[in-house]
Parts: structure tokens; sequence; C-alpha cells
């Protein structure tokens, strides 16, 4: 665990129960990267979860604008806690319908999520995992199933430092990406790959049967959170497809193909218009380009840091 | 029916929205506290690109924490992507009935304030996109939109005869490429309803847009359609930004176009919307301070409901307007959303029909499960 410097405490330093106390009243709030989270948590079976996964975020406390205030408890004081739906409301609205107890780290994941991606239209928001090497970032667009989040996971433990596996946030006219260092998502046997592949990371509990499938929560690394206010220009777009059995490709493509793909894939591009069209187009130019097709995790690593390590930047 | 936690919550918001409202740049000063219930409320209201636009325009934008202006900075790109979209639908509509020309297509609610840059325009939320054309000429309309890619809803056949035979409109058309909804109005209010509107009249005081094929109507009008849209034909959530709308157009006609304080009440009266118009003014002067002159709220008394009906009302519109507390579900509020949500369907049907309509929806809801709804 970190020490703490100056700035905020640390949610790994309270105490559990101070934690879960907290979390049970909806006294407490995490900073993920520009997004200040308060969290009213009546669902005492993830307060240890959160706290791990969570460890090394900011901690925030006492009246402050917060960027969303997001609540998940039971639905119905009836039957066995584990068995009972949770709802997640985001300022007192629901914005989907009840979910599996059973499920309710994932759901607060996905619910914090959501409420990004309907509020915060400053940022482009690229569907994108995002990772920085020698102070340039890595985006990585894909949409789910292409083995995104997990060469995310894999390359943030492997010194890239992490800003997203999910929101690849960009600020219109610096060409900049922010980080929003989260507990990366994986899904079925990623989860596997990934706790073979780095035995020392800390993952949180195996959640089966959501509708994505078996999903589990990798810890970000401490040094990624430390450095949450650190953006980055974008130097590399990598569209990575996981395919079993390939040998690894790694194939530069055209800037206005890249152009294509990184617009489809972003959440907000219709909301910001001609400025997401300027960002994208920057982004593009900024960048070099490539489709990598992978089977094996280490070698789709080592590729990508070989890239970015032999890059001049001229 | 409240008890008084309740009701000091229901003034801290109450308090935190009109402040917002009548001083926007104030939000500058207030503890961080206030200012995250303040935008919490305002999201709540769908008035928060409203502010985020005079907090803009007031110049206090960098004053605030950086997650406050996020939120707002989030809210006013949301707004303007919609008014975006709603001018290119209104575009396109002119385009597909353009052979049509002689049909007078007038833009109300959010696409007439968008057209004619009254000033709640700036920064507001609109949903749908509003036409309303003479009855005679509805299914020549309709049939145009439909040849050029337009779809009706997909609804069940009692609620598509619902909209035709006893409504005011059609059930909403969206494009097939597009996905904003296009509600087609042959009048403001229900056929059924108590009050019985003359829409000939209305479309025959309609200004053109020069330029635009468009036209909206007339000032009087809009504002009358606001206030009837609100006390005799609207369901709750939204209502508080509709007051907005009637105070802001009430101040910007007041000042801006000649005459219309002296047409107001007359034609009001002349529409058959008095008793809408009536609380209409009542509550934008005293929740939202609308500068009405005093001879015209004195001419409205003419349409005051009886003593025990403005009792209640005035208890339980400011209840219903104004936005839950986000942490602090109100029951009160709840209570008053509901009383008057079965007044307006009161006013929208004689009660033989009504009881029948209610029975129908009643027999759907019981086979068919709600769909999960707002906490």
């Amino acid at each position: 665990m970190m020490a703490s410097e100056a700035g905020p405490p640390r949610v790994g330093a309270l105490s559990s129960a101070e934690w879960s106390e907290r979390l049970a009243a909806g006294r407490v709030g995490v900073r993920m990267g520009p997004f200040d989270v308060r969290l009213h948590v009546a669902v005492p079976s993830i307060h240890a979860p959160l706290q791990a996964l969570y460890a090394d975020h900011p901690m925030l406390d006492g009246p402050r604008v917060y960027s969303c205030h997001a609540d998940l408890r039971h639905t119905r004081r009836l039957g066995r806690p584990a068995r009972r739906n949770v709802r997640f409301t985001v300022d007192g609205i629901a914005p989907h319908e009840d979910m599996p107890g059973a499920q309710a780290l994932a759901v607060l994941e996905w619910g914090v999520n959501l409420a990004i991606a309907m509020r915060f239209h400053g940022f482009l928001m690229l569907h994108a995992a995002v990772l920085e090497r020698r102070g340039r970032a890595l985006l990585l667009p894909a949409a789910p199933g292409f083995g995104k989040s997990t060469l995310c996971a894999a390359l943030a433990h492997r010194n890239w430092r992490l800003f997203s596996d999910e929101f690849g946030l960009l600020v219109p006219g610096t060409g900049s990406l922010l980080p929003v260092p989260r507990p990366i998502s994986l899904k079925n046997q990623s989860i596997e790959v990934f706790r073979s592949f780095a035995p020392q990371a800390h993952l949180g509990p195996v959640i089966p049967n959501t509708r994505k499938g078996t999903v589990a929560h990798v810890k970000p690394p401490a040094e990624s959170v430390a450095q949450s206010e650190l953006a980055a220009p974008a130097a590399w777009v990598v569209f990575p497809r996981w395919v079993a059995g390939v040998p690894l490709g790694l194939e530069e493509i055209g800037r206005s193909e890249a152009f294509m793909q990184i617009a489809t894939n972003a959440f907000n591009y219709e909301v910001l218009g001609s400025a997401a069209y300027e960002a994208v187009r920057e982004v593009a130019a900024a960048s070099r380009c490539f489709r990598l097709v992978y089977s094996d995790l280490q070698e789709a690593v080592e590729a990508l840091t070989a890239l970015a390590d032999e890059d001049d930047f001229q | 029916m409240t008890s008084s936690n309740e009701t000091a919550s229901h003034e801290a918001v109450r308090r935190c929205v009109i402040a917002a409202l009548r001083d926007p740049a104030g939000i500058a000063r207030l503890t961080a506290g206030e200012l995250d219930l303040t935008l919490r409320l305002m999201r709540r209201a769908q008035l928060l690109g409203r502010l985020a636009w005079h907090v803009r325009a007031a110049g206090v934008h960098e004053q605030l924490p950086r997650t406050a202006r996020d939120a707002l900075v989030g809210a006013l790109r949301i707004a303007e992507a919609k008014a975006h979209e709603a001018r290119w639908e209104l575009d396109r509509v002119v385009w597909a009935l353009r052979d049509e020309a002689q049909v007078p297509l007038i833009a109300m609610k959010g696409c007439a304030y968008l057209m004619t840059g009254t000033p709640n325009a700036s920064g507001r939320l609109f949903a749908d996109v509003d036409l309303l054309v003479p009855e005679a000429d509805l299914a020549r309309v309709e049939s145009r939109l439909v040849a050029h890619g337009w779809r009706g809803a997909e609804v069940t056949p009692y609620d598509d005869n619902y909209y035709r035979l006893w409504t005011h409109e059609l059930p909403p058309m969206s494009h097939v490429e597009r996905e904003v909804e296009i509600d087609l109005h042959h009048n403001v209010l229900m056929r059924t309803a108590r009050f019985k509107p003359d829409a000939s009249l209305l479309l025959a005081n309609a200004r053109a847009l020069s330029g635009t094929g468009l036209a909206v109507l007339a000032p009087t009008d809009m504002v009358l359609h606001a206030m009837t849209h609100l006390f005799a034909g609207s369901e709750m959530p939204d209502a508080l930004r509709e007051l907005v709308d009637i105070q802001d157009l009430l101040r910007h006609f007041g000042a801006h176009e000649a005459g219309f304080w002296e047409r107001f009440w007359p034609r009001a009266v002349q529409l058959d919307l008095a008793r809408p118009a009536f609380y209409g003014l009542r509550y934008a002067k005293q929740l939202l301070d609308a500068p009405i002159p005093a001879e015209v709220l004195r001419a409205s008394q003419s349409a005051r409901p009886p003593a025990p009906v403005l009792w209640l009302m005035d208890r339980l519109v400011p209840r219903a307007l104004f936005p839950q507390h986000p942490d602090r579900h109100s029951h009160a509020t709840s209570f008053a959303r509901s009383l008057l949500f079965v007044r307006v369907h009161w006013l929208r049907m004689p009660p033989p029909m009504l009881a029948r309509h209610l029975s129908y929806k009643f027999w759907r809801r019981l086979i068919q499960p709600r769909e999960p709804s707002s906490a």
C-alpha cells in the first residue's frame, strides 16, 4: 500500500470498519481522474472488495461538487441478501432495471461508467483502452469481445501507465488524453489468462452469470492511480483483435481508415459534432495507426512495447 | 400529509432552484455543498443546460470548481446537440412537404423558441419536434411524411384509435434514419377536453418565419399554448421547465412585443383558455416573479376557480413543480403530482370516457408488467 503524501488520504488508509460505515452512510467519495464520485453503498458484501480495488484512489469527504452521486442498495428486505436484487441510482434516478444482488460490484462499476458517459460531453469519450509510455498515449479502440481489456490489463502490469480500460477521454482542442484509472473489467476466459500472466495483480471477486458473462475486476496499479492528473498526447492507435491460435500480426494502416474506426467507436461523437471531428482528426494525424491480431498475450505486449520504445517522435 | 422534515427539505429545494433561476451568476458564491445540490436539482428539472448558458454568458464559469464546470459544459453540449438535431429535422420536414407549400406548418414549443430565438431557447433541453397543421391537411401531411421515410410509432390499435379519435395529435412519428420524434398536432388540446380552443383562430394569427417555410404562433398564442400545456395537458416531471418558459416568454414579449399585454387576456378568453391562463399567470408571478401588469392580473380574476379548488391548487402546484430532493424522496411531492395527474385527466375527457380509458390502461398494466421507472 502506498504511503499517502500530501493531498487527500487514500481509500486504503481507512480501517475496513470505518470504510464500511462511511460507504453505508453515503459519507465517502472517490476521485477517479477528473471525476469525483460520491458513493452510497448499502450492500455490505461488496464493501471489502471495493476498498481493495480502490485502495490507492484518493478519498473525498465532506460537501463538494461531485460529478455524480452513485447509490446502490437492495430493493426488498425479504429473502437472503445474496438472492435479493440491487437497485443502482444516480442522483436519485434509476437508469436501468434492478439487477441480481450477486452482481452488485459489477452493477456499481457499470453504473458509474454509464453516468460518466451520459454527462461529461466536455470530453470526447472514445470507447477505447488507453495507456501511456514515454509520455505518449496508446489508444486501443475496440468493440467488446476483441480482447481490448485483457491487453490493457496486461500492458498496465508491464510498465505501461493505465489511463482507462474503457474511456479514452479526449480533451477537444488539445490532442491530449486524460487518465481515469479504474478497476479493469475482465470477462470469461481472459480472467484466467490474465491471472497466469500477472500472478502478482490483485483481482476482485469472480462474478458469474452477468449479462456480459463471468466478470472480474483488476485493481489498477498504484503508480497509475498516483499519476491520474498527468495527461498525455496520443501517439499510437492500435485496433486489437484476439483470435485463437493465430501468429502475431501488427500491420500499419492508413489514417483515414483509422479515423473512421475511432469516430465510430466514440460514445458521444454526435453530441460534439464538429468538435468531435476535429478532435479525432487530430488524434489520427498525430498517431501511427495499426491493426493488431494476436493470440498470445506476452507476444502482443512485447510487440507494442517495442513499437513504443523504437519510435523517435520526429 | 407532510412531516416537518419533508417540508424543510422541500423549502431548501425551492430556495436553491429559485436562486439559480433568478441569479444564475450567483451560483459562483454558493458553498460547495449548496452548489452540488443546486446542480443536481437543476439537472433533475431539465434546467442544467439553461443554467450553463447563463453562467457562461455572465462570465463566472471559470470561478467554479472543475467538477461543476464539467457538469455545466456537458449539459450545454447536450442541449446544443438536441437543438441542432431539431433544426435539421425541421429542415427535412419542410423539404418533404415542399409540394404542399400552401399548407401552413407551425413549429410549436421548443422548436418555436429555437426558430424565433426567444430567451428561453438558450441552453433549453428539448425532446420532440411539435408541429401544428390545419386538421383538414393532417392526412395529406402524414402521408407525405410517410412517403419520405417517417414512420408512426408502433402503438396498439387501441392507442392508435385513441390518438386519432380523441386527441389533438397523431401517434408520434420519426424518420427511419433518425431518432427525433415528431408530434403532428391539429390543435393544442384534446378533442375531448373541457376547454375548446378554436384552432382556426390560432392558424389565422400565426406568423411566417421568412425563408424557412415555417410559421410560429403569435406571441399571445405561444404563451397561452405553454400555459395550456402545463395546466391542462401535461404531466408533471417537466413542469418547472414549462413554468420557466412561461416566465421567460412573458418577460420577453411584455418588453419587446407592442400591444402584447393589451391583447393577452382578451385572447385567452377568445380561445377558451382563460382558466389555464389564470393559473399560468398566477404561478409564474407567485413562484418566479414574472412581470405581469396589475390590470392583466385583475382581468384574469374572472377565470378564477371556486375557492376550495384554488386553495388546493395553491398547495399542490408549488409542491409538484419543484424537483424532488435527490437523496430524500418526498411522498408529499409524489402525492401532489398524482392528484394533479388525475386533475389533468379529468379536464382531458368527460367522465365516462375517462373511466373507459383508465380501465383499459389498468387492464394493460395488469397483463403487461410496466417498464422499470425512476426511483
